[in-house]
């Protein structure tokens, strides 16, 4: 499908966010996109941040970090320059597993598919409590939209240049010490965040995933990974798992 | 008989085009992207008789524009589960010819696999993959020799009658000698090349990108090698006195041209593999393109430009 960029801009050093718009399509919060770049053979997956659609169209932000060639490459893309994006891929959260109160925990780059999922947790008036890692203060984004959906944040810092100093599983502990029982939650993250959340707060909740892709929709079996249900390909059978399901 | 129809001992496909084993699933997911019976066969992940999770992560490298190499371990739910839901399923989808591929890590696996598959209607064609260690040989690749290669084909030639065609893999010093010993094995067609054996190293972390350090570098960068293989292949079979051994071309092949480029070097079905990665309507584009292509360059049917360069 052919996307057309908005616009594309850095958020805060190497985060950038890009808004795209093409034919109305369908998304569920956690999935992601493939994006085909011109130097590059491989697409790459970025998780799709929000979408918003209208009169038959469906304006799509991404946020992503630049890591190496292909987000590089991506940078250069500007206002009316074309994409070619396989969208939607992926299976996306389970909105109606948790209660009335949600807890959604975002490490780096694992922050923007919690923007969509945040904004469909409340519009379903659900009470949600969003808890953000980063390295430093000036690689935090986002802190303001959360809470412009009604969220309550709170942002670790593993340096302490803003927030609670520490991990995001420390930013936890300060709220809910360790006689509350923490809601469902919603994660997405560095595996090590991930693992810490898992061991920290139990299997109650899900998981995104990041692995290479081959193909990100299912065909090649490069992305897959074991599981406690066996074999499962993050693109397609993912990247979203029950807490429970993962072998971190 | 359509202008793009091609046959394959006795088995005619609408056109050349076929998605290559290992990039198409068992076809379920591509049918979300378009209707598979546009395809002139399928030639589903290679299968073995046990299920296999396959290698360690990462699997995929990327080698820049030109493909990339993937070290997936012939991951697959085994033979009898394939028999049991995925074929079943791709019948459901897919009305036109299934190429079985098959892949073993013993003479005794393939024999037990294509013994199975000899009864399994859906199949028309079984494909050989030969570029599995053979664990009983100090994990040396079976088409890495002709005496192995032939025991292979041998082997699965005595327990089906359907048509067998040997894939073959290209990381060796001559490819005719073992094309030709598979021939004389009992072999109905020959396919190739498989991937090329590569390597990536992630220089900042000095380390191999694939879990596993080297896997099968594919994608059009290896375009000119798959057709050189495949002409001397063509060659060596005509000069050894082979007629009616079929190759099935793949490697590298994105386009139409690159089809046709195929079929003049010898090939007489062409597969398409990683490209279906970067762009899952490429074999259906192909098709389409075809019958332009053919019309510029002046080619009423196209089965007459097999091996007009061999
Ligand atoms: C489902 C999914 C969702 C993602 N969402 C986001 C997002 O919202 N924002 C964001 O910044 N990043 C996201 N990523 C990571 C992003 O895909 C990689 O950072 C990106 O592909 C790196 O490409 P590159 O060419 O810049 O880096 P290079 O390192 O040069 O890439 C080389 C190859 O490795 C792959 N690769 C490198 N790093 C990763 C990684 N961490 N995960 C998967 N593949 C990788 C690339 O796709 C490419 O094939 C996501 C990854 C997955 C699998
Ligand atoms: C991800 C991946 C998985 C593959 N799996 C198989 C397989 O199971 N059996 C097989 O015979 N070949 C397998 N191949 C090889 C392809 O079928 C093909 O021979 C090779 O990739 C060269 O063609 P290409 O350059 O068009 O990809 C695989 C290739 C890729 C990229
Ligand atoms: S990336 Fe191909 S199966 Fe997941």
């Amino acid at each position: 499908m052919i996307f057309t960029t908005v616009s594309n801009e850095p958020l805060t050093g190497q985060i950038w966010r890009m808004r795209l718009t093409g034919e109305q399509v369908e998304v569920r919060a956690g999935q992601f996109v493939e994006i085909q770049l011109p130097s590059f053979f491989l697409r790459r997956p970025i998780s799709i941040c929000d979408a918003e659609s209208k009169d038959g169209r469906t304006m799509l932000t991404l946020i992503y970090k630049v890591v190496g060639g292909g987000t590089r490459e991506l940078t250069a893309f500007g206002y009316g320059d074309e994409l070619d994006l396989l969208v939607p891929l992926g299976n996306g959260y389970e909105l109606e597993r948790s209660g009335s109160e949600v807890m959604l925990i975002g490490g780096g780059v694992g922050v923007p598919p919690l923007y969509l999922l945040a904004k469909h947790l409340r519009a379903k008036g659900k009470k949600v409590s969003v808890f953000h890692g980063f390295n430093t203060a000036s690689e935090v984004f986002y802190e303001r939209e959360f809470k412009e959906l009604g969220c309550k944040v709170t942002v670790a810092t593993a340096d302490g240049t803003k927030g609670e100093k520490g991990f995001v599983t420390d930013a936890i502990k300060a709220v809910y010490k360790d006689n509350v029982k923490a809601p469902y939650y919603y994660a997405c993250g560095p595996v090590a965040m991930l693992r810490a959340v898992k061991s920290q707060l139990g299997p109650d909740g899900e998981m995104s995933m990041e692995e290479r892709m081959g193909c990100g929709f299912g065909v090649c079996m490069g992305c897959s990974i074991e599981t406690r249900s066996g074999a499962r390909r993050v693109c397609k059978d993912g990247p979203v798992f029950k807490a429970k399901e993962l072998i971190l | 008989m359509n202008m793009m129809s091609v046959i394959l001992s006795g088995v005619e496909l609408a056109n050349p085009v076929i998605p290559a084993s290992g990039t198409f699933g068992f076809g379920e997911e591509m049918s979300g992207w378009y209707d598979l019976n546009c395809l002139g066969a399928i030639s589903f992940k290679g299968t073995t008789r046990e299920a296999r999770y396959g290698n360690p992560l990462p699997r995929i490298a990327e080698c820049g524009n030109y493909g990339m190499i993937n070290a997936v371990g012939l991951q697959n739910p085994g033979i009898e589960e394939v028999l049991k839901n995925q074929l079943p399923r791709l019948r459901e989808l897919y009305k036109g010819v299934i190429i079985a591929n098959v892949s073993g890590f013993s003479v005794e696996d393939y024999r037990y696999v294509c013994g199975l598959l000899d009864s399994e209607e859906r199949v028309s064609l079984i494909e050989v993959n030969v570029s599995c260690p053979n664990v009983h040989n100090g994990g040396m690749a079976f088409g890495t020799t002709a005496e192995a290669a032939a025991e292979v084909t041998r082997a699965v030639r005595a327990v089906t009658k359907k048509p067998v065609y040997m894939k073959l893999s290209p990381n060796v010093t001559d490819i005719v000698p073992i094309a030709c010993a598979c021939a004389d094995a009992g072999a109905d067609g020959l396919c190739l090349i498989n991937t090329v054996l590569g390597m990536r190293i992630d220089i900042r972390r000095r380390m191999p990108v694939i879990a596993n350090r080297y896997g099968g570098y594919s994608g059009k960068g290896i375009f000119p090698i798959s057709l050189r293989m495949v002409n001397q292949v063509a060659r060596g079979l005509l000069q050894a006195g082979y007629e009616q051994v079929p190759i099935i071309g793949c490697g590298g092949v994105e386009t139409a041209e690159d089809v046709i480029e195929m079929m003049m070097a010898g090939a007489s079905a062409v597969e398409v593999g990683a490209a279906n990665l970067r762009n899952p309507m490429v074999c259906k584009e192909i098709i389409e393109r075809l019958p332009e292509v053919m019309r510029e360059l002046g080619i009423a049917e196209l089965r007459e430009i097999v091996g007009a360069c061999a």
